[in-house]
């Protein structure tokens, strides 16, 4: 079943925390929603959960407008951010209490639960009540309260945002494979983008209620829509340049650096450059940038870099193979389609042509 | 604090209490066994402070003491008609109050106002209220076409004027208490309920019941002593008697009628005694109940 929003948007007293959110879930996908603190993330699954009403816009599940169907009524399946596992009830008696509700007869109700807590792996911590439950194992029966009546949606709001980063590894592996396993349409809300890039078929990533591109993971990585993609994702962060139009290219700000970049669709009067540190390497061949290490730490296997010219610093993950100095000058280029440009008024990205469509 | 107690510990413990626990042991525990001993008093000559007999006369004496039977009957009818309706009824307004409604606030001010007014202004309006010629009840039941009820001065009707006057006087405290307890029970147990496809009714006999189950206990136990320990209400209402004919004679206006008009120091001790062991044993009879059904956080 698929999910379709059209134009949602959900306004609170003074705030609109979900914008005008057009888009399409396909059935049996994996949707990572990604965005800083308070982009509307939690707001739009409460509106897919039915627990908010939009303001406007609508939700179809299928062909079937649910706009203005209560939570009780839509069968998703929801595990929320604190769990909120009923403190009063046992696990399986937690499991069982979507199934309750349904009026399935009791012991079908058990046997389903506890088919659910042996695919989640807690077939052995069915009498405990949750106070007595690691954060793992209140995650995992939250996850079997969520699927047991067999939703047609799966929605997790940073289910995953209260373990340790061990355990989150575990954790975000297992809901991946039981998403696979179960065949069903999930929405995961987490802030954090390695694990929104790791588990899902497709991310969106979202500012100020508005989504600011959605496409696969290494898709968003590899081609950012426009500056704020670029500057969320990735760690260190990307280096992003501001260059002014002269002549014949573009020149760094405060510096004399000036580059020519021959390839790109619109040549605005200020661009901003964007490499990620990763993609820099060290060249003594005519490099793009040069200037003076300023700093240098190992992290794991890659060195850190930070490289002054004129009032920019680059950040450049190297190879420890060469031997740098903080005071030495030094040399960084990139692959040409590692290179990103954005217009600095509209953050937008510029295209850039191949060389032989220029030519032709 | 994982220590385990020791002597110093100990010692040091109750050198903090000591204050407190001094005037605990002068003005409450020493009364209560004085009064406890008294009532195996069987001959006594209280001028002069000497027991000449002990022995369980006295207990004999009140269960053949027609108006001790009445002030029991009295009293649990009074128990049994108080707490069950008054603890539905708070709950009930403490459940609505504690949803999102306009003038939240001034009701909540408007419930509890019984609870701060004293007893006998409280009596004094509500004897205005039974008027049996200008009261304003009898004027309400004149609409649905019912005879005056002359509630203060007929027997069959002052229990029920007292059980109505006490019910409205004990709502406050207790819907303060149960909102109190609804505000500790979290919103999310409400939304994962309704995503797990709870209707209202649902979620209130599967979420907030069991959730509030420490305040439904806590506020019955208070309530069923409090219902038991009836007095000024009794005193306030009928101007001083136990109502007409002895109809609103409670136990503790029964203890209080030997120990101040009857000088029967013996017989009120013993009636008290018998008074804490009901007591007693209905408060453990909660607990035992209370242990199987409240859970606890
Ligand atoms: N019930 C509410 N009433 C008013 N404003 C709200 C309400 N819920 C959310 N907001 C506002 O809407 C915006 C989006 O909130 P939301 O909870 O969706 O953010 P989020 O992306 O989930 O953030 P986080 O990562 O911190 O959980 C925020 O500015 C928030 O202050
Ligand atoms: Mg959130």
């Amino acid at each position: 079943m698929d999910i379709r929003l059209n134009n949602l948007t959900m306004v609170f007293d003074d705030i609109t925390a979900v914008d005008q959110i057009t888009t399409t879930i396909k059935d049996g996908e994996l949707v990572s929603l990604l965005g800083p603190s308070g982009c509307g993330k939690s707001t739009t699954l409460m509106l897919l959960s039915g627990l908010y009403k939009p303001t406007s816009g609508q939700i179809f599940f299928g062909d079937q407008d649910v706009t203005k169907m209560d939570a009780e009524k839509r069968g998703i399946g929801m595990v929320f951010q604190n769990y909120a596992l009923y403190p009063h009830l046992s696990v399986l008696k937690n499991i069982m209490f979507p199934l309750k509700m349904k009026k399935v007869p009791k012991k079908e109700a058990m046997e389903r639960a506890k088919e659910m807590a042996e695919l989640v792996q807690i077939g052995h911590l069915l009498d405990r009540k949750p106070g007595q439950l690691s954060g793992g194992q209140q995650q995992r029966v939250a996850i079997a309260r969520a699927l047991v009546k067999k939703p047609n949606v799966l929605l997790l709001d940073e289910p995953l945002s209260n373990l340790d980063a061990r355990l989150r590894l575990e954790m975000r592996e297992e809901i991946r494979r039981i998403q696979q396993e179960v065949g069903i349409t999930a929405v995961f809300v987490t802030h954090d983008q390695e694990e929104a890039l790791s588990i899902s078929d497709r991310v969106m990533l979202m500012k100020s209620g508005v989504i600011q591109q959605e496409s696969r993971p290494q898709e968003m990585y590899k081609r950012p829509e426009n500056e704020f993609v670029a500057s969320f994702l990735g760690n260190p962060p990307i280096n992003l340049l501001t260059m002014k139009k002269i002549e014949n290219g573009y020149q760094l700000e405060k510096s004399a650096h000036s580059l020519l970049f021959s390839n790109l669709a619109t040549y605005p009067k200020s661009i901003r450059v964007g490499i990620r540190p990763e993609d820099f390497f060290v060249t003594k061949d005519n490099p793009r940038f040069t200037g003076e290490i300023i700093h240098i730490e190992t992290i794991g296997r890659d060195t850190l870099i930070r490289m002054q010219i004129g009032d920019t610093t680059i950040r450049a993950l190297v190879d420890p193979v060469h031997q740098l100095k903080v005071g030495a000058t030094c040399g960084l280029d990139g692959k040409e389609e590692n290179i990103h440009f954005f217009d600095s008024a509209s953050g937008q990205r510029i295209e850039t042509v191949e060389r032989g469509e220029k030519h032709a | 604090m994982l220590e385990k107690p020791t002597w110093k510990s100990t010692l040091k413990g109750f050198l903090y209490l000591l204050p407190a626990l001094l005037i605990l042991i002068i003005f409450n525990i020493y009364p209560i066994i004085r009064s406890f001993l008294m009532s195996f008093y069987t001959d006594y000559d209280y001028f002069n402070d000497i027991v000449h007999e002990y022995g369980f006369d006295n207990f004999i004496a009140i269960f053949q003491d027609p108006n001790f039977i009445t002030a029991l009957k009295n009293t649990g009818i009074f128990v049994l008609g108080v707490v069950p309706i008054s603890i539905f009824l708070s709950m009930g307004i403490a459940v609505l109050l504690n949803n999102k409604i306009k003038l939240a606030g001034f009701f909540r001010t408007i419930y509890f106002l019984p609870f701060v007014t004293s007893v006998v202004a409280v009596s004094i309006v509500w004897s205005w209220i039974y008027h049996s010629d200008y009261g304003l009840l009898n004027y309400f039941l004149g609409w649905f076409g019912i005879d005056p009820i002359a509630w203060l001065n007929d027997p069959n009707y002052a229990m029920p004027a007292l059980i109505i006057m006490s019910i409205w006087k004990g709502l406050g405290f207790n819907i303060i208490i149960f909102l109190a307890g609804l505000q500790n029970i979290g919103e999310q147990y409400y939304l994962a309920a309704k995503v797990d496809g709870a209707s209202a009714w649902k979620r209130f006999t599967n979420i907030t019941l069991p959730l509030l189950s420490p305040t439904i206990f806590f506020v019955s136990i208070i309530s069923i002593i409090n219902g038991f320990k009836v007095f000024d209400e009794v005193f306030a209402l009928f101007n001083g008697r136990p109502g007409p004919a002895n109809s609103a004679l409670t136990v503790v206006y029964y203890i209080y009628q030997k120990f101040y008009e009857e000088w029967q120091f013996g017989l009120a001790s013993t009636a008290a005694f018998v008074l804490f062991i009901i007591i007693f044993i209905f408060t453990i009879i909660q607990l035992v109940i209370g242990r199987r059904f409240v859970h606890y956080n």
